[in-house]
């Protein structure tokens, strides 16, 4: 071992850093290449909810069925909207806010609840983030089935515009990565985080038009800016707009591609410079 | 070509408490110029100062005492801790059991743990169906292994992890204490596959407290001591001066043959097996 060691020993590079783009970049490619592994352990999350329960997985379409329906007709006689017209509406709402706010809920603790994963098996950082982004997008299609539901029961016609709904939710997928992945770094180090986030949540979901509809604020004078400020406004609108069959708004879409371009740059920034530090940190 | 290359590489943890880690302190913190000592954190040195060079065939040892450093010089090795000063080099494909029960899903099937464990260590899940009848084989599980994992005994588990690690050709393999549970057969078993897997491909770096598995298993030996390497030499060298006694002595000479205790005895740096 020794006498090896000064005979083929390669010299001491210079000082290797751990904070350079080429292994920031490497951790993403590297952990999407074992799509496998996160599609596996994205579906297991689902599963284990479930485990030993009969109807399994269905109890997420359940669920989310009997809380719009309930809401929607609430809300319908509160606001003297159209039941055909609002209970669609928060439904849509309802199914994208629950991916939206799970990717930052789940975010924050995406590296902290895997700790024991991550000390025990190397794996690149991206592998935890598909492995949610993932999980959420299951989620996100058992919700989807009261989409169609509610169509059905109200003879919706679908229309092509419906289509733009693909490119919408991978917009909202890839704001989903970067958000838990500059979320999980940061709160890995400032356990404030993932508390702060969760009430600041709660409050966004009522100042989101969800189960209100901005037309309504419209309509009654209201200051649209509380919606239009609200960047989570702008994430439901461009998947709710074809979904519901309306007029895309090209503001929506704009606000979402500079959010998600900007996120990821600061989340690759922050990925670069931290990557080594968060199984230190865990 | 497989090789670990560490030079002056050391691991500190910052230990945060509640205060440190809140978000109000730093942000304030750094307005506010220097409080003194109360704004660092706390630093735990793990490891410092390891050169390290292993090369194909090595089998090492690691020994010391409680929190020398072992667990964390293999986290180091594979690849989950990046040094914090210093660098490391790991070149081939790295397998750890570290913990027995991290990364196992109770609830599910030992077959299916198996998969998981292999998609960790970067197969693919038709690769690991292919060496399911191998694995099964070798842990001699049998119909244990359509069972959930919780109906396994701690000798089960460590036959399943090692059954996974030992069927995927990795390269450098890590053991960490654990792998005591198992029964003096499926020990002799397994150590004939570890033996046959380092010649061919790689090298094992093992760290416990057991003489009985390190002389089974090792021919080389590292001694860690409050973080940095107290001793690196032969297996019977370095045991002798970390116990204060030769422990190949109490062995009876069957023993002594099948591990080839001449072995130990030969220059250091010679991979040749007897
Ligand atoms: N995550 C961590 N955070 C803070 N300190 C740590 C962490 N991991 C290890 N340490 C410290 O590093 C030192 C070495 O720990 P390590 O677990 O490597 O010891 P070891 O040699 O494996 O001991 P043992 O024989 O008990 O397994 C210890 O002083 C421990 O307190
Ligand atoms: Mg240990």
């Amino acid at each position: 071992m020794q006498a090896t060691s000064t005979l083929d020993r390669p010299p001491a590079p210079p000082e290797a850093s751990s904070r350079t783009w080429r292994k920031a970049f490497h951790d993403i490619s590297a952990g999407a290449r074992q799509r496998q592994l996160w599609a596996h352990l994205g579906w297991q999350d689902i599963k284990q909810r479930y485990r030993r329960s009969v109807i399994g997985p269905l109890w997420i379409t359940i669920s989310m069925g009997m809380t719009v329906t309930a809401l929607g007709i609430l809300y319908s006689q509160l606001f003297d909207q159209n039941l055909a017209e609002h209970l669609p509406y928060l439904a849509v709402g309802f199914i994208v806010w629950g991916f939206v706010s799970g990717c930052l809920n789940d975010g924050t603790e995406v590296f902290i609840q895997n700790e024991g994963l991550m000390k025990h098996l190397p794996a690149p950082l991206s592998v935890h983030i598909l492995r949610l982004v993932w999980r959420q997008t299951l989620l996100f299609a058992h919700n989807l089935v009261i989409y169609f539901i509610v169509l059905a029961i109200f003879w919706m016609p679908i229309t092509w515009t419906a289509l733009m709904a693909i490119p919408a939710l991978l917009l909202i997928m890839a704001s989903g990565a970067w958000v838990a992945l500059l979320f999980g770094i940061v709160s890995t180090r400032f356990r404030d985080i993932p508390p702060v986030v969760g009430s600041l949540m709660q409050l966004i979901f009522f100042m989101t038009p969800i189960v209100w509809n901005a037309d309504i604020l419209e309509e009654k004078g209201g200051n649209m800016s509380i919606a239009k400020l609200n960047p989570l406004f702008h994430y439901i609108e461009i998947i709710r707009d074809p979904l519901l069959g309306e007029n895309l708004v090209m503001t929506n879409w704009i606000v979402v591609g500079c959010i998600t371009l900007a996120g990821w740059a600061l989340a690759l920034f922050v990925l670069r410079n931290y990557r080594a530090r968060v199984t230190y940190w865990i | 070509m497989v090789s670990i290359d560490v030079w002056n590489a050391a691991v500190d943890f910052p230990i945060f408490d509640a205060k440190s880690r809140s978000l109000k302190k730093a942000v304030l913190g750094k307005t506010g110029g220097k409080i003194g000592t109360e704004s660092k954190v706390p630093i735990i040195e793990a490891l410092h100062d390891i050169n390290l060079s292993f090369r194909h065939g090595d089998r090492i040892a690691l020994v010391g005492h409680n929190g020398a450093g072992k667990s964390t010089l293999l986290r180091l090795l594979s690849g989950i801790y990046e040094p914090t000063r210093g660098s490391a080099r790991i070149e081939g494909k790295v397998a750890p059991v570290f913990d027995l029960g991290v990364g196992m899903d109770p609830e599910i099937s030992g077959y299916e743990n198996i998969i998981i464990r292999g998609l960790f260590l970067g197969m693919n899940r038709r690769q690991m169906e292919k060496r399911m009848d191998d694995i099964a084989e070798f842990t001699e599980l049998g119909d244990y292994l359509a069972m959930p994992l919780r109906t396994y005994s701690t000798g089960m588990r460590v036959r399943l992890a090692l059954g996974v690690v030992t069927s995927i050709d990795p390269e450098i393999l890590l053991l960490d204490e654990g792998i005591g549970a198992v029964d003096a057969d499926f020990l002799d078993k397994a150590k004939e596959r570890l033996h046959e897997l380092v010649k061919r491909s790689g090298m094992l770096v093992f760290a416990s407290h057991s003489d009985e598995f390190l002389v089974e298993l090792c021919n080389t030996a590292l001694w860690l001591d409050k973080g940095g390497i107290k001793e690196e030499g032969s297996l019977r060298d370095v045991l002798t001066h970390y116990k204060g006694k030769d422990p190949f002595k109490n062995l009876n000479p069957q023993t002594l043959a099948r591990i080839g205790a001449s072995d130990s005895a030969a220059p250091i740096g010679s991979n040749e097996d007897s």
